[in-house]
């Protein structure tokens, strides 16, 4: 860790002389450089050509109305870079508040395509040369930009979590009794159904239409719109994904979210640092142990503790079993969309079954685990949960993986189906931001558990699964590979699992976390999960920004989609591993 | 190797898995007798991960699956088996901690001087918000408040959702039924 | 563990007493009640337990309905398994209206009964019974399997007391009006709060104008 701090420094440094003008380093808790807003292009242009920093991994804003911790009132635009090793070198941006523009990044790192989008959406930061920025999580039309500090919600009851009016004296109130409808609606003043259309084009169909009306005199297909979801039983959930047809050609996809937007981040905003621990368990559903990981490290980050050794191997035996699980089941899920119908797919669910038993017994909840704590996990492991973890580990699990291998890997029709369908280059994938299976399907060996080690990674010999084609079959055999070493990993965590205690400190319910800012990343089932959290030294976190793997991974399905036939979206779709929780949050 | 060779196992494994469900099923009618197989005795060897063989299924609503002591529930407040006394000492702990903000408490106060007692006068949970996080119980400093193992929660009303102190209170002795191993180290604890 | 009596769920209370079974209603009922078949419909985290519900340890299919049909037109039960955001409520309430009589809707899991954990959030409808009428309400984020399947054998135990008599669905000239679908506007614009807006607008107009 400290060597890369001490390279991060260098880079300021280095910076700084390169751009005397346009780059000075944060005020004092944060971290990372300030970039002057016009010169930011050239920056990230030097940084990704000559200093290798070719990810770019989360933009998000962050909303001053007042100046706090040395910030000035605006709008602080905070990029993520990362180099295939190390730690992140943070680019912080100000935007004005009467009208924050920042110019867009989309041209030099498309992985900012979505998250930009994003961040007009939710906090209203214009990105000045972005190619399509429209609202992405909420609809076109939307009254205001939720995540702004004065925007409130209609049930908004108080600033910060707990709520005065819950002890000493709370009798029940209904969130309902807050609104004038009894529900949880509000609209604009003046503003009357009875005259109102939707103008805006509310359901985006608008570039479709248009590029259907344009056909092709080389190709006398005919070109249809045509809608997929968001109720639809092969994209997991309520993904909408809007495709131009040409014949039976693809010609234009798009993925379309939001159905399930929860206002995470700002609630996140209210909660106290602990409770969001049980919220982040509900953001990616089908490993929900693994996405309380991300944000406890990033919370451990700015308290400055560190897990006692049983407690990290404890997390890196969840983790991996996690893992295990959501590998399993997405493979199941592939072979539903294939038409295999559930056969694969209650196989996993029947290991899914074990290992949600192991996790009940250790945390109390099969899904929702909330078993994470700052400095340790909430209750030890006991022997009856060791044992069965063993038989898992040793036993059970690897008898499935050779089972699913014998009836996946050489099955013709599956290879028939998969083999060079939803081809992704591995530039294109390290330019879009893709991680997890998808960037090493493609052939980039990059893993956050090797590139920026965490908890106890480093005690154990694994290896990081490539493919080479970066086609939807390379991804199938990575994630066999990948539940390959997740085994290896947990059997080498079991035998040597240390004793002592399982905490560092005490727990505590209401915690004060020093001012600062902190970006905590592992490497998810699904790829790169970050946790960026501001703090402003009180109870509750400031700004509380998941940088998801899924939704960052949908970005190139539009493009690994083209020119594919239709009956191949789901299956590409399946092959991504997307949970809606995390894409849209 | 033929086309086709790959997909004809895949079959075969199904397939084998298939007649193995009932083969387990058939082996055991010839040693113990028909209606023995799908009883609550069987069920840990027949969702143990290593003994498993035959069919997976339990039996629900004639058996039922164990629930693990640390299950987490819907929270109950727990009274004194012999006084009636709830252990709660309304401290608003739980209120504070809760991540949905879905307790409620009053505190009660003495009637002649005003002051605050330390026991709840009214204590509300709604259920139709908790997220069984159990941070309730974790954090209770007198063990007064925990999760239940009641699963077979439901209602026909959003307003039967909303558990007031007499739907709360559970005894200790139910407490310790369902915690044998917290309630032991507990009393352990009081012992020294 | 000893072995347990089979529990009968309990009987809604508007129910109770007042409908006389006759022999042809108790067959037209376990018809019914053993062929209900869910729509295969996910909104979040309580969905992945749903499907975890209908795989192999819990099997539904014990109770004839393992067949989950992706299309509302040929499912009789809706089962509201998640966090119903303001974006997804139309496609929501269109997959109900297209449902045929008879039609039943359960909700699962803590967000789709009031909002849940999320209730406050700027885009989550706080309560699907605003708009659907619901069955049964099963609380839980999410429900152990068991106790989504306790909530279908409740539906199970409504259906039987349910008469050919006074069933809705069969009686003349009540053809149930289809729930006007909301559209997305400013906010979500629920048709049937027109009046109501209107009248709002007119006292806040004035007020702001001073
Ligand atoms: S009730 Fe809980 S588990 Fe179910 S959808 Fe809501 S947050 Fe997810």
């Amino acid at each position: 860790m400290n060597e890369s701090i001490g390279s991060t420094t260098d880079i300021v440094t280095h910076l700084q002389e390169r751009f005397p003008d346009a780059v000075q380093p944060a005020p004092a808790p944060y971290q990372g450089i300030l970039v002057a807003q016009d010169r930011l292009v050239e920056v990230a242009t030097y940084l990704r050509d000559e200093l290798d920093f070719a990810y770019l991994s989360s933009v998000t804003v962050v909303d001053y109305p007042q100046p706090l911790n040395g910030m000035p009132a605006c709008y602080d635009v905070v990029y993520h870079f990362f180099q295939g090793r190390g730690g992140p070198l943070t680019l912080h941006v100000q935007a004005d508040r009467e009208n924050p523009v920042v110019p867009s990044l989309v041209p030099l790192f498309p992985s900012a395509l979505f998250q930009e989008r994003e961040a007009w959406d939710l906090m209203g930061v214009r990105f000045d040369g972005h190619p399509d920025l429209r609202r992405i999580l909420l609809w076109e039309g939307f009254d205001g930009h939720p995540l702004r500090k004065d925007w409130k919600e209609v049930y908004y009851e108080e600033e910060h979590k707990p709520f005065g009016s819950r002890f000493p004296d709370g009798r029940p109130v209904p969130a309902e009794s807050r609104s004038p409808f009894g529900d949880n609606l509000r609209y604009p003043p003046g503003w009357s159904p009875r005259d109102w259309r939707p103008l805006v084009d509310v359901w985006g169909y608008a570039p479709h239409d248009e590029l259907a009306r344009q056909e092709d005199p080389n190709h006398p297909a005919d070109r249809v719109v045509l809608n997929m979801g968001p109720h639809h039983p092969s994209t997991h959930g309520v993904l909408r994904l809007l495709v131009t047809l040409e014949g039976e050609r693809i010609v234009k996809l798009e993925p379309m979210m939001g159905f399930l937007h929860r206002c995470h981040e700002k609630i996140g905003e209210r909660n106290v640092w602990l409770g969001n621990i049980p919220y982040t368990d509900r953001l990616d559903y089908v490993c929900a142990m693994s996405n309380e990981l991300p944000y406890v490290l990033a919370v451990e980050k700015l308290l400055g503790v560190e897990p006692p050794p049983r407690a990290q191997y404890i997390r890196v035996i969840m983790a991996e079993f996690t893992r295990f699980l959501n590998h399993a089941v997405s493979i199941g899920f592939t072979g539903n969309d294939l038409g295999i119908y559930f056969t694969a797919m209650l196989y996993a669910l029947e290991e899914r079954e074990h290992i949600l038993d192991l996790f009940e017994m250790v945390s109390g909840s099969r899904l929702m685990c909330n078993y994470m704590r700052f400095g340790g996990v909430a209750h030890d492991m006991s022997e009856e949960a060791i044992a069965l973890a063993r038989a898992l580990a040793f036993e059970r699990l690897p008898r499935y993986l050779d089972q699913l291998e014998s009836y996946f890997t050489d099955n013709e029709l599956f290879k028939a189906r998969a083999v060079g369908v939803g081809v992704l280059p591995p530039e294109m994938a390290v330019a879009y931001g893709c991680t997890g299976p998808l960037l090493r399907a493609s052939g980039v060996p990059y893993d956050v558990r090797r590139a920026e080690p965490y908890f106890a990674y480093d005690d154990f010999n694994f290896d990081i699964v490539v493919g080479q084609n970066g086609d939807v079959y390379d991804r199938y055999l990575v994630r066999v590979g990948e539940m390959r070493q997740s085994l290896r990993i947990l059997q080498q965590a079991l035998n040597r699992l240390p004793d002592g205690p399982i905490m560092a400190g005490r727990k505590s319910a209401t915690l004060k976390v020093p001012a600062g800012e902190s970006y905590g990343r592992i490497e998810a089932p699904k790829g790169e999960l970050g946790f960026y959290i501001v703090s402003d030294g009180g109870p509750n976190p400031y700004r509380y920004h998941i940088r998801a793997p899924s939704f960052v991974n949908l970005g190139v399905m539009g493009e690994i989609c083209w020119g594919h036939l239709i009956a191949d979206v789901v299956i590409i779709l399946a092959s991504i591993d997307i949970t809606l929780g995390e894409v849209d949050r | 190797m033929y086309i086709g060779w790959n997909i004809l196992k895949s079959l075969w494994i199904t397939f084998r898995r298939f007649v193995e469900s009932y083969i387990d099923d058939l082996r055991w009618l010839f040693k113990k007798g028909f209606g023995k197989r799908y009883t609550p005795e069987t069920l840990p060897v027949r969702q143990h991960p290593l003994t498993k063989r035959g069919i997976f299924t339990v039996q629900y609503p004639a058996e039922r699956l164990p629930l693990p002591e640390r299950f987490r529930g819907f929270p109950f407040l727990v009274y004194d088996d012999e006084t009636g006394k709830l252990l709660c000492t309304a401290c608003g702990t739980c209120a504070r901690v809760c991540p949905p903000q879905c307790i409620w408490i009053v505190r009660a106060t003495d009637p002649q001087t005003g002051k605050p007692l330390r026991e709840p006068a009214e204590f509300y949970v709604d259920i139709s918000i908790c997220m069984n996080c159990g941070f309730c119980a974790e954090f209770c400093p007198f063990d007064a408040i925990k999760m239940g193992h009641e699963i077979e929660v439901m209602a026909f009303d959003r307003a039967d959702l909303l558990l007031d102190l007499e739907k709360l209170r559970r005894p200790a002795s139910y407490d310790a039924q369902i915690h044998p191993t917290d309630y032991a180290q507990k009393q352990a604890r009081k012992g020294e | 563990m000893s072995p347990r009596k089979r529990q009968l769920p309990e009987i809604p209370p508007e129910l109770v007493g007042t409908v006389h079974i006759t022999p042809i209603d108790a067959i037209y009922n376990w018809a019914r009640k053993r062929s209900l078949w869910p729509i295969f419909f996910g909104l979040a985290c309580c969905a992945f337990e749903m499907i975890g519900t209908f795989a192999a340890r819990f099997d539904p299919s014990r109770f004839g309905m393992e067949i989950m049909r992706a299309s509302p037109r040929q499912a009789d039960l809706m089962i509201i398994n998640g966090t119903v955001t303001k974006k997804m409520l139309p496609q929501v309430v269109r997959l109900y209206n297209q449902m045929p009589e008879p039609k039943y809707v359960l909700v699962m899991g803590a967000c789709a009964i009031s909002g849940g954990p999320f209730q406050e959030g700027y885009n989550v409808v706080s309560g699907i019974d605003k708009y659907l009428p619901v069955d049964v309400y099963v609380p839980g984020c999410p429900p152990r399997p068991e106790g989504l399947i306790h909530g279908i054998l409740t539906i199970h135990a409504k259906m039987e007391r349910e008469s050919l008599r006074n069933l809705r669905w069969y009686k003349k000239g009540e053809v149930p009006e289809p729930i006007p679908v909301p559209e997305l506007g400013p906010d979500l614009v629920d048709w049937r709060l027109t009046e109501k807006i209107e009248a709002m607008q007119e006292e806040v107009v004035p007020s702001q104008v001073e």
